[in-house]
């Protein structure tokens, strides 16, 4: 990215600059010169345009692990205000709705499960329906689909995935009530029947972690998370269903703008306003999207417990947290000293709640919301806490993971997948996969270096290093 | 002179498909697309499904194209490796040729949809050319 084009407003924060003759974009970039310098200009294009959608209140954000999208940049966050003709974005929230990461806590150690990692990793991958072209066992009729969207991660505990006490630790409590399953497709509904309890593909997984670091040991504390403990993380979304719905509304809401007079920048924002029939469909689906999600990962956070069961009988996985890092929600925050109903886009960002907000379980309260920054198979990932301060930076928003920092493309030409397999394994972290183009596309080169992505995040304000998460096994969709 | 590539794109895969007419462009981005998710020469083609849209913007019919021909596979459980399409005005009729996934496949990642990014329909000396993002 070209710096010339940002001026510097703090240590870890940037605005772009307005340029003669043109209506400034209200737009702020977080990270540090050397993040910013290996971001693609698409990235400055993208939040820029971001910031003239109608209806935006403050700047448009791109995150520490900011990489280009579509229409969004990943690592993209804006509010707007319904009253002020605000509109919703199926481009700001992207194809895999409600997308996002189940973390588990056990009590076993390292140590404990390291003479059955090898069995324990080929039982996950036998276990967890993953990679493109996988089905899972759950095959759902048309009736039940419509009590996955409108139950969510309810639902799945009330056909015996997990128990009620863990939706405590699951954003909304594992359910939006406002979903309308009318306003999803046949066809989406269609490609979601034999999708349930399954993983994706991608940049999708399930992987086994040892917390290796602890940064904050009170936050840790309030966690549950200690040196040595066991972890699981899975990180996949609303599977076909979101896909569809993205697909479909992406194409209707460009359609909507146009009739409206809405001028888009890119026709990838295609939106309507919040208070709009197209708007309203548009979200009545989308929650039922995020419903989807959160019963899969629901679902597949039963079918990790129940293998890791089979090799450690009675040992606990419970659930640390769920977030999602693709959605588009309505929330209060304080703007100019008032509160306002703002509808929050977080396109591959987390939300990040402060200490004392009251949607936060009351045993993380004093912590603040923990935040999931997912890395690459080779490096680790990241626990933070929401931060009080990060409310003013970006509407109580983080990073959501390392980010790519080359493309797919650009990766299949540097490694294969056995050489990126074999190399992991020298290191001790063990791939478990259908696809070594995948694993190729994934490899730990193609992203940016998580510990500064992590770092950025905290000293923007976003959030606060917790641990750190190193990984042992992975199965990669 | 139909062919396919791929172009760059931080998180996702650019598809490009080329072709003597617009049809046979879009058949090659399709190719371009479903090779992502499996190695072509791993397939069989026992089975077909036809898909249709009505779409008059050009660009937008590769886009409804691609997303047609994705709903399919995944409602049908099949694998794509080749295409055929016609139009008559704004209705596109459509054919592809595939088989159910199996272990041998080689795969690759899943494209979750085609997006508007880098959206390009055009005709030029040497023929026609499409190109989007899709996203996996």
């Amino acid at each position: 990215m070209d710096l010339d084009r940002l001026e510097q407003t703090g240590a870890w924060s940037w605005r772009v600059k307005s340029e003669p003759g043109i209506a400034r974009a209200e737009a702020i970039l977080y990270g540090d010169a050397e993040l910013l310098r290996t971001m693609d200009n698409k990235v400055l294009e993208q939040i820029t345009n971001v910031a003239k959608l109608p209806g935006l209140v403050g700047p448009a954000y791109a995150m520490p692990d900011a990489h280009w999208g579509y229409g969004f940049p990943i690592g993209g966050v804006a509010a707007f205000d319904p009253e002020d003709g605000g509109i919703i974005s199926a481009g700001g929230v992207g194809f895999d709705i409600s997308c996002g990461i189940r973390c588990l806590r056990s009590d076993l150690e390292e140590k404990q499960i390291a003479p059955a990692i090898q069995k324990l990793a080929d039982s996950l991958y036998r276990n967890i329906p993953a990679g493109v072209g996988v089905e899972g066992d759950l095959q759902l009729s048309a009736h039940e689909l419509d009590a996955v969207l409108t139950g969510g991660a309810q639902w799945a505990v009330r056909q015996g995935y997990g128990d009620s006490a863990e939706l405590e630790y699951v954003e909304q409590r594992g359910c939006m009530t406002d979903a309308v399953p009318a306003n999803v497709s046949p066809l989406a509904k269609k490609r979601q029947r034999g999708e349930m309890g399954t993983l994706g593909s991608g940049n999708h997984y399930l992987e086994v972690q040892v917390v290796d670091r602890i940064h904050d040991a009170k936050a840790a504390e309030a966690y549950g998370l200690r040196d040595g403990q066991i972890i699981v993380s899975i990180h996949c979304g609303s599977r076909g269903l979101g896909h569809q719905i993205g697909t479909e509304f992406l194409v209707s809401l460009a359609k909507a703008a146009r009739r409206l007079g809405i001028t888009l920048p890119d026709r990838e924002l295609a939106c309507a306003p919040v208070r709009s029939p197209e708007g309203e469909q548009y979200i009545g689906a989308m929650n039922a999207a995020i419903n989807c999600a959160l019963a899969n990962r629901q679902i597949l956070a039963h079918l990790t417990r129940r293998t890791f069961a089979h090799f450690f009988p009675g040992c606990r996985l419970e659930t640390l947290f769920d977030v999602s890092h693709n959605t588009c929600k309505p929330e209060q925050h304080e703007v100019n000293g008032k509160r306002r109903l703002l509808w929050v886009h977080r396109k591959g960002a987390t939300r990040a709640f402060g200490p004392g907000h009251p949607e936060i379980p009351e045993r993380y309260r004093e912590a603040g919301q923990p935040v999931i920054i997912g890395g690459s198979m080779g490096t680790g990932s990241y626990v933070l806490a929401g931060t009080a301060t990060s409310e003013a930076r970006a509407w109580s928003s983080a990073s959501h993971g390392a980010g790519r920092a080359m493309s797919r493309h650009q990766a299949l030409k540097q490694w294969q997948g056995r050489q990126v397999v074999d190399a992991l394994r020298e290191r001790g972290i063990l791939i478990r996969t259908r696809s070594m183009r995948g694993v190729a596309e994934e490899a730990p080169g193609a992203y940016k270096d998580v510990n500064r992505v992590a770092e950025a995040t905290e000293g923007a304000g976003l959030a606060r290093r917790v641990a750190f998460l190193r990984p042992i096994a992975c199965v990669k969709g | 002179m139909r062919s396919y590539e791929y172009f760059e794109h931080d998180a996702d895969i650019g598809v490009v498909g080329r072709g003597a007419t617009v049809e046979r462009a879009f058949e090659s981005a399709a190719e371009a697309m479903f090779a992502v998710m499996a190695e072509p020469a791993s397939l069989r083609e026992p089975a077909e499904v036809s898909v249709s849209f009505v779409e008059d913007d050009i660009d937008l019919a590769l886009v409804q194209w691609l997303n047609a021909l994705l709903g399919a596979a995944r409602e049908t459980g099949l694998v794509f490796r080749r295409f055929s399409l016609s139009r008559k005005g704004s209705r596109w009729e459509g054919r592809a040729w595939g088989e159910p996934w199996r272990e041998e496949i080689e795969r690759g990642v899943e494209v979750k949809g085609a997006t508007l990014t880098m959206l390009s329909v055009k005709s030029g000396a040497t023929g026609w050319e499409a190109r989007c993002v899709v996203d996996v």
